[in-house]
């Protein structure tokens, strides 16, 4: 009988826990398509009154008959409506359209499957690397107690924080090292200063102090009272990470020469192919709002269980 | 610490004193050549020598130190002005105002900050004489940089609005426009003092990559960022160390910014 009733309530709690899970994932997926949607919004309008919207270099061409550039133009013309040029580009996106891009002279969507597995390796590199390093070198400041181990990780952070992203990857690129790391070292020094505070706050914590108190040793007081009490937060920051790691592929990429995303938006800044730039920032918005509901909802679980 | 803090300090004060001074202090101006000196070495008229196109490192230093270590603090300003605006206000009235403001703010945190920077000046037109083109670098990043100010101003205005004192007022009468700039608003001061502050260096750094990924200050006027594309002639890197000396001192500077901003005013 008493079986019965804590195995119903253990199930309506588990029940409990889905429904409010499924409710967040809702919630973020109702935010990803406002996002994408706003987006190409915002990003059609942006490239609508931007300046040079009304030339098109093409006309130039002395090649061209009379008959065509009036093709050209008509084509222009139906575009300056906003709302026929938004409906249009949503349309299209809807169908896997993406635009051409004109400095390129090829597809975006043929341009994104060439470029996005390719900067998705150099970011899964750069988090691991980041991740590890920045990791070990908190872990290693907050178990040792030691005031040099803490001056020198502190002043490598802050040295690491104060070059450029570009200018690492200049440093990158003379010493001939993978591009993947320069992402490492962009990213590994907010990760070692969050969590160096994260864990030094839970080793504050009263059943801390007690467990070591009571003689336990470090490691098994680390792994099983301060990794479970820091581990949903510092999941919380592994979306903030992914958008720290697509913004150093920008310079990364376009310096160490990496036929990536964040090469081409930036041969699309200089050519000023703002179809190509539009959709690389909804991309990479809607994948940085992706990693954080991901670390959002793994993080909400593991904090119920804990 | 406080010992550091005030070294910090005085160390901006010198450089941005001598940034300042640079008519006195430069021997040339920075877009003066010595055509038959490219790129020398560091010697006594010319400290840290010559570029390629023979024109005085150490003045165009001075110079260069003068646009980004001036402007960005006005870029800083705009954007906490923004802030201020958009997250007290929000915070302030709450309800659906503040969720849809957030809601805003949330996105723009989630575009990744470089990306955002380039798109933005990549609409703008490229091919634009220096003087416009520093406003329209640091403008963006005044008119960009606001979100994740006006996340931490929200917070505090909400608590403010919510404060007794503020209950105190509403009850006597005070109008919700009145008490949002004479009660609420310099409650603010000290969140928004911080955000001032951490936006200058993040600011300094945004115009130095844009600079290195030629998308910043316009040659031949001087910023850290150009000076820093000195660094893309690699044969230089290893010959000539004196070439690393704008990169040293923009290190040190946001180091300083960092040291001199107080522990407890820094974000989680």
């Amino acid at each position: 009988m008493y079986n019965g009733a804590s195995a119903a309530v253990s199930l309506t709690i588990k029940l409990k826990r889905w429904r409010t899970l499924l409710r967040r994932l809702s919630m973020h997926l109702v935010k990803l398509v406002a996002t994408a949607l706003l987006g190409g919004l915002l990003g059609a309008t942006l490239v609508r009154f931007a300046p040079g919207f009304d030339v098109d270099v093409r006309e130039l061409d002395p090649r061209l008959s009379a008959q065509t550039l009036d093709e050209l133009r008509q084509q222009r013309r139906a575009d300056n409506n906003i709302a026929r040029f938004y409906s249009s580009y949503i349309l299209n996106l809807m169908h896997g359209e993406l635009g051409f891009s004109h400095s390129l002279n090829q597809p975006v969507r043929k341009l994104f499957a060439q470029r996005l597995p390719v900067t998705l390796r150099e970011i899964a590199i750069g988090l691991f690397w980041g991740w590890l390093l920045g990791l070990a070198l908190a872990t290693s400041v907050v178990v040792v107690h030691a005031w040099p181990t803490d001056i020198v990780a502190s002043g490598v952070s802050a040295t690491l924080l104060s070059i450029p992203a570009a200018v690492l990857a200049l440093i990158f690129v003379f010493l001939r090292a993978p591009a993947g790391l320069a992402i490492a070292l962009i990213v590994m020094p907010k990760i070692f200063s969050y969590s160096r505070n994260l864990l030094r706050r839970s080793y504050s914590l009263p059943h801390v102090l007690t467990a070591r108190s009571k003689g336990l040793s470090e490691i098994r007081v680390f792994l099983w009272h301060v990794v479970p009490t820091s581990g949903p937060q510092l999941l919380a920051l592994m979306g903030i990470s992914v958008s720290l790691a697509f913004s150093a592929t920008l310079p990364v990429e376009a310096l160490c020469d990496v036929p990536g995303i964040g090469q081409l938006a930036w041969q699309a800044a200089l050519g000023r192919d703002l179809i190509v730039l539009v959709n690389v920032t909804v991309l990479i918005t809607l994948m940085t709002i992706a990693a954080n509901t991901a670390s959002d909802l793994i993080g909400h679980s593991l904090a119920k269980e804990a | 610490m406080k010992v550091v803090r005030a070294m910090a300090l005085a160390f901006l004060l010198v450089l941005g004193s001598a940034s300042l001074l640079a008519n006195l202090l430069a021997p040339s101006t920075y877009a003066e050549q010595f055509r038959e000196l490219p790129n020398a070495p560091p010697s006594s008229k010319h400290w840290l020598g010559t570029d390629d196109l023979g024109r005085d490192r150490f003045s165009r230093l001075l110079y260069g130190t003068r646009v980004s270590l001036l402007l960005a603090p006005v870029a800083a300003l705009s954007s906490t002005i923004l802030a201020a605006l958009i997250g007290g206000v929000a915070g302030y009235l709450g309800g659906r105002i503040e969720t849809t403001a957030m809601w805003i703010t949330d996105l723009f945190l989630s575009l990744p900050w470089l990306f955002l920077l380039v798109a933005a000046r990549a609409l703008l037109p490229l091919n634009v004489s220096p003087h416009v083109s520093v406003i329209i670098t640091f403008g963006m990043l005044g008119i960009l940089g606001w979100a994740g100010a006006a996340r931490v101003v929200c917070a505090s205005s909400r608590s403010a609005r919510d404060s007794d004192f503020a209950l105190l007022a509403r009850a006597s009468g005070v109008k919700p426009a009145r008490l949002f700039l004479r009660h609420v608003l310099p409650n603010l001061t000290p969140a928004l003092f911080a955000q001032f502050w951490i936006s200058i260096p993040v600011f300094i750094l945004a115009e130095a990559n844009l600079g290195v990924l030629g998308l910043g200050v316009a040659e031949p006027l001087p910023s850290w960022g150009s000076l820093l594309r000195e660094l893309e002639n690699y044969s230089a890197m290893g010959s000539q160390p004196w070439v690393f000396v704008p990169l040293l001192l923009l290190v040190a500077v946001v180091t300083c910014f960092q040291l001199v901003l107080p522990k407890t005013e820094l974000p989680a």
